[in-house]
């Protein structure tokens, strides 16, 4: 499926929580190739309920979470990106989500895809985007007491930590 | 720093209650016991809190971050696109050349830029070279766990000519900023083909030797296998890649199925685990199988490789200034030793990244430990964490 | 004082019961010393060759010395006693799990004139003072405030004590076809060339033997293969697996009770080897018959039988991985037991008849 069928098939299915999408206007192909990607932007609020229904459909079936990156737009916007791929069809999908840093919750896909728990663990470590309804949300890769999400632009780091300087 | 143990929040420790025949009961309790970060056989920082009960494992918590080095704010300050790629080395420091790659490769579909062939030819003998001199590290030290301590120092002595090549061709043994964005920074010297072809010569039979000294040991066998399977649907859930998820049956490998470099000209077997010898799809040994196979693969794709090497300049395409297009970005996924390593690079048109994202296999695949151990012994705990493959580098990058 | 008298004092004194009795008794730990030199060398070395690198290269020529280094070095450690640890028990450990394995040597016969103490029960007391190592060992996993070595401790003794039982039986078989206990009985039963030995059946009528001859040899192989499982060496070296348990039992300790844990796993590396000559390989008795045999031969075959056997359970050790606990259960229980059960019956029966 290419990527404009998809974004055909979710927009009648969930309409209003689709914002934005980036998709070639010659139909480029979401199928296995070399393309600079195209993508689909969803809400926030509706993550889980899109990729439960991406997961699950047949004509879809994406199985395989690839990458789940947070980004920092520099713009007051935070994201997470997610690249999905089919095992059974091989075709691949990106998805965009925004969220502000004021009011930084996206909902957590760790139900649809087990690998996503510890990626949105990341995004929330070193991004500081809440997941709502991840399981268990705590920082990952940097200690428990550190202040701070470090990937954001307008990151300082702290002086001291437990003692230690830290910027040298 | 030193942390008291922290548990997930759904988790408590189940007391239970043993009678004994006198009529006195006695209050057995499941046991917190900590495998550091500094243990012989984590392969690296790792901490794992292990709840055991007796010497059942009930729960695996692993915790990283030990080796965190933010590669990807790094990234982000550099200069110039080029600059990034020594950090990738040091990402996964066992299997460098597939990092290097990875990521010039990402950058070189952004800008668009076409290599020479011979420069693709080097990368492919560079990288199936490097993949053999990781998979020998992770055999080798998967014996340390499971006691033979033989196998270990075979496995280091084959990796001395690998890295000799190595050594040859860009100076460095282990960490090697040799794959630059649209080439290569040197050419191969001029002894660099015939010492290869030997290398593969000396490396076949040494193949044979490791696997009738570990691989088909009866001893090994039985500790392996059954041990830590992972069905194929968890697999798959859980987005593991390489040779774990051929060791569950899935014949999925990202050279020949999402296709890059000269891979499809080349004659070579996808090795996907088989069950045989009376272990499951999906366990300790059929994964350390794979490994085994895929080297014996990776010296077919060198000899085919080296025979078919052309005639350029492999400094032909390196591009004087990199600037992608504003708004462009691009997620390239590669197969590293360890499964699929992916780049997602964002770039605001400037000469430095805005976002790269390295997706790291190892990390991906250390996630599903929790799931497949719990019931396991704690010896084969280690042994299952053994043949996950994990080096930190790639897991906290 | 003149030298006559002066020489009949010394005399007097070292033939004073006492005195005798302590000289004679310290002999062993001479020689455990000295053979622990060699063994340690003998061990790396191998090692090194095995794993196609040569070790120990630096320290003397071609690393010699390096045992004695080792040795001044263990002692020159850092005493260290753990905060929480149980001081008493830590302490005492080490001097327990020696003193169990060395009082084996008393029974040991080392040459038909020379024998620590020619008990009647000499087996008996063998497989007794192996359990004394066991207290060691739980005291030392038990002591130490460390959640590892007591794992370490507790696999050891469930595994000691469970590999006991095929031992024992071993022994009541070659007892059965003996007729004693006492080791230096059994090995002149042996005496007189290599058909005598009683791993192809000792010294019985022809036909007898031919019967016995499997059931011999099976049970030597089970014996030798419960024996490693006894002293903890791969591959059954779980209690000390250096890749969970860091050191296993001994994890906490460091300098000169390091070094009696490390002489305590080598003296019973040498125990259990020369329990497995004298029973079946014929002891201190020539494999020529009378070439070669007398008092003082006696102690170099003895030496030689066992150092053979001692360089094959290295080989062994350096090849093979490591069995898991509940294998290591099973293959005692299940395996090693019913086929030595069997063997018990089969030899009664053709004893017997």
């Amino acid at each position: 499926m290419t990527a404009q069928e998809v974004f055909t098939v979710l927009k009648a299915q969930f309409g209003d929580a689709l914002t934005e999408e980036k998709i070639s206007a010659a139909g480029g192909s979401a199928a296995v190739g070399y393309a600079l990607q195209e993508w689909i932007s969803i809400a926030p609020e509706k993550t889980k309920d899109i990729c439960f229904f991406l997961r699950d459909d047949n004509e879809m079936q994406f199985d395989y979470l690839s990458c789940l990156s947070g980004v920092d737009y520099n713009n007051g916007k935070l994201g997470i990106v997610y690249h999905l791929f089919s095992m059974v069809h091989k075709h691949k999908l990106v998805l965009k989500t925004l969220c502000t840093k004021d009011h930084p919750h996206i909902q957590s896909v760790s139900e649809v895809w087990g690998t996503a728990n510890w990626h949105e663990r990341e995004v929330f470590d070193l991004f500081g985007i809440t997941i709502d309804g991840h399981p268990d949300l705590r920082r990952i890769l940097l200690p428990d007491d550190w202040v701070g999400n470090p990937l954001r632009k307008d990151y300082k780091v702290q002086e001291f930590y437990h003692g230690i300087k830290v910027p040298y | 720093m030193l942390q008291p143990p922290t548990l997930p929040t759904n988790y408590t420790i189940k007391p239970g209650h043993i009678k004994t025949s006198t009529g006195k009961t006695i209050r057995t309790e499941e046991m917190i016991v900590n495998m550091g970060p500094q243990h012989p056989s984590t392969h690296g920082v790792l901490r794992l809190e292990i709840v055991i009960d007796g010497e059942i494992v009930r729960e695996c918590i692993p915790h990283i971050g030990y080796l965190h080095r933010c590669f990807e704010k790094h990234a982000e300050q550099m200069t110039n696109y080029q600059q990034v790629i020594p950090y990738t080395d040091r990402m996964d420091y066992c299997s460098a050349m597939t990092n290097e790659w990875g990521y010039a490769l990402a950058v070189e579909r952004m800008l668009k830029i076409e290599v020479p062939e011979r420069v693709e030819y080097i990368r492919v003998i560079m990288a199936e070279l490097q993949r053999i001199a990781s998979h020998l590290i992770a055999v080798g030290t998967y014996g340390i766990d499971s006691g033979a301590f033989t196998p270990f120092l075979y496995t280091f002595i084959d990796r001395e000519p690998i890295l000799d090549l190595f050594e040859m061709t860009c100076g460095a043994r282990l960490l090697y900023n040799y794959i630059w964005i649209g080439g290569l920074s040197h050419d191969l010297p001029p002894k660099f083909i015939e010492q290869a072809k030997e290398f593969c010569k000396y490396f076949r039979p040494r193949l044979k030797q490791f696997n009738d000294l570990l691989s088909y040991n009866e001893i090994f066998v039985k500790r392996t296998a059954n041990v830590g399977v992972i069905p194929k649907d968890v697999a798959i859930n859980y987005a593991i890649s390489g040779p774990q998820l051929r060791g569950c049956g899935v014949d999925w490998d990202l050279r020949r199925d999402d296709p890059y470099s000269v891979y499809h000209k080349l004659d070579w077997q996808v090795q996907v685990g088989k069950g045989e010898l009376g272990t499951s799809l999906g366990d300790c040994w059929n994964r350390h199988m794979v490994r085994m196979r895929e080297m014996e693969q990776s010296l077919n794709i060198i000899e085919q490789a080296l025979a078919g090497l052309p005639e350029g300049n492999v400094k032909a395409a390196i591009p004087k200034r990199i600037r992608p297009d504003k708004d462009a970005e691009i997620y390239v996924r590669t197969e590293g030793s360890r499964g699929e390593l992916g780049y997602y690079i964002i770039s605001d048109g400037t000469a430095s990244p805005f976002r790269v994202k390295a997706r790291g296999p190892a990390f991906v695949n250390l996630s599903v430990l929790p799931e497949i151990a719990r019931g396991c012994m704690l010896a084969d705990l280690v042994l299952i964490a053994g043949s996950i493959d994990i080096v930190l580098g790639e897991v906290d990058r | 004082m003149d030298i006559h008298s002066l020489l009949q004092a010394v005399q007097g004194f070292l033939t004073n019961e006492i005195v005798l009795a302590v000289i004679l008794s310290s002999l062993p730990l001479i020689f455990v010393l000295i053979y622990v030199l060699f063994v340690l060398y003998t061990e790396m070395k191998l090692a090194g060759h095995i794993q196609d690198r040569v070790a120990y290269m630096r320290t003397g020529w071609h690393g010699v010395l390096q045992n004695i280094a080792d040795m001044v070095k263990l002692l020159l450690k850092e005493d260290i006693v753990p905060d929480k640890a149980d001081k008493l028990f830590f302490r005492l450990a080490p001097y327990v799990t020696f003193a169990g394995s060395y009082a084996a040597y008393a029974v040991l016969p080392f040459s038909s004139i020379y024998i620590g103490a020619n008990i009647n029960l000499g087996l008996f007391f063998l497989v007794a003072s192996g359990s004394l190592v066991v207290i060691g060992i739980l005291m030392a996993g038990w002591s130490s405030d460390n959640k590892w070595s007591m794992l370490g401790g507790v696999r050891s003794a469930a595994q000691m004590i469970s590999y006991e039982l095929p031992t024992s039986l071993a022994i009541v078989i070659i007892a059965m076809i003996t007729g004693s206990l006492n080791l230096q009985e059994i090995v002149k039963f042996q005496d007189g060339g290599i058909q005598n030995w009683l791993v192809f059946g000792g010294s019985l009528p022809l036909q007898q033997k031919l019967f016995l001859l499997p059931f011999t040899i099976i049970t030597f192989v089970i014996f030798l293969v419960s024996s490693n499982a006894e002293i903890n060496r791969t591959p059954f070296d779980l209690p000390e697996a250096e890749s969970e348990l860091v050191q296993g039992y001994f994890t906490e300790y460091s300098g000169l009770r390091f070094a009696m844990f490390y002489l305590t796993e080598y003296t019973n590396l040498f125990t259990v080897f020369a329990v497995a000559v004298s029973m079946f390989l014929g002891g201190w008795s020539s494999p020529f018959g009378s070439f070669m045999s007398g008092p003082v031969w006696g102690i170099f075959w003895f030496v030689v039988k066992t150092y053979v056997m001692v360089v094959v359970q290295i080989w062994v050790r350096w090849t093979l991985p490591r069995v898991r606990v509940d294998q290591l259960m099973y293959v005692s229980w299940k395996v090693l037991t019913p086929w030595l059960l069997f063997c018990l019956f089969a030899v009664g029966f053709i004893l017997v008849i």
